[in-house]
């Protein structure tokens, strides 16, 4: 190797290491601008209400009253029912496609898979409306409330429009995003793992079991969150179908209200400024619990890492 | 005994597998149908190459928020996609477990959960208003706000996954790190880095609410980038709205193409890429 | 291999950028034409989405004869709308709900005129099996159903309104908008004019904090709210109500008559009514034997000094057209007229926006 060789390749490294910093660097500073941003919009409602304005349930636009409480509600459970039937689902389609479909198979089905990604969400809303809130009023909800109504989470007048169609749309919605990502990251687990666990006696269920997931583990659960994020944020096809109601109730039959569906709907309407604030400050809280529950998840991961090796590469 | 509970547990695992992938194509069956039953009336070539008309005129199309929507998108991914691989290359090449990576992992998880519509209001604020007009620029940046922080962490997932043994190999022949990033790592990654941006183009692709507040929206063309600019979400949004079938129709034909837009944009990229993936 | 394909890529997004540039070359702004009325103009304008269909048609109309003139106007929300105008960022906006003084005080262009373009009306709809298409609710009724205080369509005081009309033991689901709207606003607003209840627990806005009922994200919401539900109530623009065939109830107007809601009983309101200078009014509940009391005004909102004589000729010579020869369209697509006692006055305000203190028109 020349000398000149040495000098550029070097260079090229510093170069390389270079960029990439600045751009690493430009994430933080572009979360620190939107938080500042956002901050600074939502200041005139933080001062008026203070710490009242997470834990006050009436959010009234016309006696300039506003609470975030409902829209908070709302939310959080909406995106954990997605998340708890969109991840084991999305999981499965990634397992079959990877370990146990045929390739051309796999091929077509893994791009219907992706397909949902490339629906609209308002598309999915109009269908929620037209589709999936008839048949939950109709067949689900009922049925549910006959052998389930016990549990207070089911009980209630079935509308169809309410927390469970909110929860079973976000499901629908993200699970592309978890089966994409999860099945990547399988597909990536090498060859020689799955033939060792094999070779053993292993079945197919336990070789998946033993040699697959524990070694995509991080990357599923990197799945799952861009997943919950896109719960979280997720607006059109969520209002479209969650009734729109600014209530905590125990059913999720009932209608409720999410804190991206109050953010879209109202803010082009709103006519004063401590509304349009409060409104942002909305934003600023769902950016905080989006932080919150990032933190609890990557704590899991990092105990869950810790315990037999996985995640990491031979 | 064991043995056979053994193949039970297999055999039970393997149908719920099968089962979630036939419960995970139900709705994606159900809401193409119905997109496809109520678009492709209304889908004709005029759509394609004509301005939108008033209501009630015929012949009206979305020639206009097609291109729209695809120079968009384009700007979005000619910032989002770079900034994002390469802040990704830097959490997985460079430095996995310091402060800084940690909290660069922490900005981009929050930055996913920012609703769409506060991005639009930002960027309304930091450029619109100082501009002084919509643009195409202020849409296409608002996208890139939304993708950046989806691609940083599809790609940082997909890069994590490239084998140590792989890098050693590039290393031990004397390659540079940039070298070996960029010349072995990268392309071994490279599937799984264009299904994560996939992703997060189909994504930004639909939004509507960041564009209401940024590009506006246009019912000719725009003759430059720094015009308010029409894209299919806003159009379709427009029209869903308003009180009249024909409309609904253009909207739902709308939608349609959307989907087939974000289809063919998934295609064209494996098409383009798969020569270059191990 | 690579490469090749990359280039093809390129070559195929360059056409795409060029596409777009296609067919707007010859509009060239500001070329000196020594006539002011000949001059191009592009105009930008966004606000209430209830006169976006109207706007869009008088404005291709309007080009047929002044293809010189582009106007963009797109519908983003009255809200949306008045805080594009204040910042400058729009050459015009469109609201439903008129601007607040404190509102009018902040805009960074000095004061904005409210130029009524159109009018509109709010139907109520509802689901109830074996119902006639023009039940009668009495305003109190109304009143009562959405706060919650009437629960079931069996409601004696419904029945006194509909002799021989024999309603189900059905219970009654409010649905409503969800998202501000211009619609919610002239709703909130009638409720608030015939019922005291009303106007001390919820009042009017664009957005409510509703005692009762389901929330549906705009028109298509609130009606497939509305068709999915049996036994629904909820309030539509009437052109929506018409346009999907939905059942529609009479209303009682001040002088105590049945008025179905129509575009002759929409307009009558708005020539009944007392409209003071500014033209920021209210018109529910109007007097007049044929008004129908759920009515409400789409103003332009446009600066009275206007900054660019070019656009600003433009903007009141296209304003001007569409309240006068524009209203023609306006019955096609279920809009009322604005009554011709209105429109002379609305002339007189269009002829008071100067360009340097000079008036655009005479």
């Amino acid at each position: 190797m020349s000398k000149k060789r040495i000098l550029t390749t070097s260079m090229g490294d510093q170069t390389l290491r270079l960029l990439t910093l600045l751009m690493a660097v430009s994430v933080l500073v572009l979360m620190a601008w939107m938080g500042w941003q956002m901050f600074d919009a939502a200041r005139p409602s933080i001062q008026k209400f203070g710490l009242s304005f997470i834990t006050n349930r009436v959010w009234d636009p016309v006696k300039e009253q506003f609470g975030a409480l409902p829209f908070i509600y709302g939310t959080l459970v909406t995106s954990l029912l997605a998340l708890l039937l969109a991840a084991p689902i999305g999981l499965g389609v990634a397992i079959f496609l990877n370990e146990m479909a045929e390739s051309k198979f796999r091929a077509v089905v893994g791009f219907l898979v992706e397909m949902l990604a490339a629906i609209p969400s308002v598309v999915y809303g109009l269908w929620g409306i037209f589709v999936l809130a008839p048949w939950l009023r109709e067949t689900v909800e009922p049925g549910l409330a006959k052998w389930l109504g016990f549990i207070p989470l089911f009980q209630g007048t079935p509308v169809g429009f309410g927390m469970l169609a909110g929860g079973l749309i976000l499901a629908v919605m993200i699970l592309p995003t978890i089966a994409a990502i999860s099945r990547e990251v399988m597909a990536a687990v090498p060859n020689m793992q799955r033939e060792a666990a094999l070779a053993l006696g292993a079945t197919k269920w336990e070789m998946i079991r033993v040699a697959v997931l524990p070694y995509a583990k991080s990357g599923i659960m990197g799945g799952i969150m861009l997943g919950l994020g896109r719960a979280l944020g997720e607006t059109m096809a969520v209002t479209m179908v969650i009734g729109n109601r600014p209530d905590i109730l125990p059913s999720l039959f009932a209608p409720a209200y999410s804190m991206a569906a109050v953010i879209a709907n109202e803010f082009t309407e709103a006519t004063y400024d401590l509304y349009l604030s409060a409104l942002v400050e909305i934003g600023l809280i769902l950016f905080g619990i989006t932080l919150v529950l990032n933190f609890f998840a990557r704590l899991l991961v990092w105990s869950v890492a810790r315990g037999p090796k996985g995640g990491n590469v031979v | 005994m064991n043995e056979y509970f053994r193949k039970y547990k297999n055999l039970m695992m393997l149908t719920v597998f099968i089962g979630a992938t036939i419960i995970a194509l139900i709705p994606l069956f159900g809401v193409l149908g119905y997109v496809v039953k109520n678009g492709l009336s209304a889908l004709n070539l005029q759509f394609f190459v004509n301005l939108p008309k008033a209501m009630g005129l015929p012949g009206g199309g979305m020639a206009n928020a097609i291109a729209g929507t695809l120079i968009m998108v384009l700007i979005a991914s000619a910032l989002g996609i770079p900034i994002g691989i390469l802040a990704a290359i830097y959490l997985t090449e460079y430095d996995r477990h310091s402060w800084l990576s940690t909290g660069v992992r922490f900005a981009t998880d929050v930055l996913t959960g920012i609703p769409s519509i506060i991005v639009g209001i930002v960027i309304y604020t930091a450029v619109v208003l100082r501009m002084g007009n919509f643009s195409a620029l202020a849409g296409g940046l608002s996208l890139a706000v939304i993708m950046i922080p989806l691609i940083i962490r599809s790609t940082e997932e997909m890069l994590k996954l490239v084998s140590h043994s792989i890098r050693e190999a590039g290393f031990a022949l004397g390659i540079s790190k940039a070298k070996t990033i960029l010349k072995i790592v990268l392309p071994t990654a490279a599937k799984g880095i264009i299904t994560g941006a996939m992703l997060a183009v189909a994504r930004v692709a639909g939004e509507t609410a960041p564009l209401l507040f940024t590009a506006l929206g246009n019912q000719y063309w725009s003759r430059s980038l720094n015009e308010p600019t029409a894209s299919l979400p806003v159009q379709i949004f427009q029209y869903a709205t308003s009180p009249y079938k024909e409309w609904h129709q253009l909207a739902w034909a709308g939608s349609l193409v959307l989907i087939l837009m974000v289809i063919t944009l998934n295609l064209v990229a494996r098409y383009a890429f798969r020569s270059r993936s191990i | 291999m690579f490469r090749k394909k990359g280039r093809l890529l390129a070559h195929v997004l360059t056409a795409v950028l060029m596409l777009s540039f296609v067919g707007c070359g010859e509009k060239n702004p500001g070329t000196p034409t020594g006539q002011g009325q000949a001059e191009t103009a592009n105009l930008t304008g966004s606000g209430s989405s209830f006169v976006y269909p109207l706007l869009n048609q008088q404005i291709e109309e309007y080009r047929k004869g002044n293809s010189n003139i582009t106007i963009n106007y797109q519908s983003s929300g009255s809200g949306a709308g008045i805080k594009q105008v204040s910042e400058q960022t729009i050459d015009f906006g469109a609201t439903d709900g008129p601007m607040t003084d404190e509102q009018l005080k902040a805009t960074k262009g000095g004061q904005l005129l409210h130029i009524p373009l159109t009018l509109g009306a709010v139907a109520v709809t509802y689901n109830v099996p074996n119902a006639p298409k023009e039940l009668k609710i009495a305003p109190t009724v109304l009143a009562d159903i959405f706060l919650g205080k009437i629960t079931n369509w069996n409601d004696q005081q419904i029945a006194n309104d509909n002799p021989g009309v024999s309603l189900p033991d059905s219970k009654i689901t409010v649905a409503h908008r969800s998202d501000g709207s211009g619609t919610t606003y002239i709703f909130s607003d009638y409720l608030s004019s015939i019922s005291p209840e009303w106007l001390s627990k919820v009042g009017k806005g664009t957005s409510l904090n509703w005692p009762a009922g389901l929330g549906g994200k705009g028109n298509a919401g609130v009606a497939g709210v509305i068709q999915q539900t049996s036994g629904s109530i909820g309030y539509l623009e009437l052109a929506y109500a018409v346009q999907n065939n939905l059942p529609y109830a009479m209303m009682k107007n001040k002088e105590g008559k049945w008025v179905p809601p129509s575009l002759q009983t929409t307009s009558a309101a708005a020539a009944a009514a007392t409209i003071p200078d500014d033209m920021r009014v209210s018109i529910v509940n109007a007097p007049g034997a044929d008004a129908y009391p759920i009515a409400g005004f789409s103003w332009a909102l446009i600066y009275k000094d206007q900054t660019d004589k070019a656009k600003g000729t433009a903007l009141v010579n296209f304003i001007n057209w569409s309240i006068h020869d524009g209203q023609a369209l306006s019955e096609g697509l279920h809009y009322a007229k604005l009554p011709a006692s209105l429109v002379s006055r609305e002339e007189e305000m269009l002829k008071s926006i100067t360009f340097q203190g000079e008036p655009l028109i005479k």
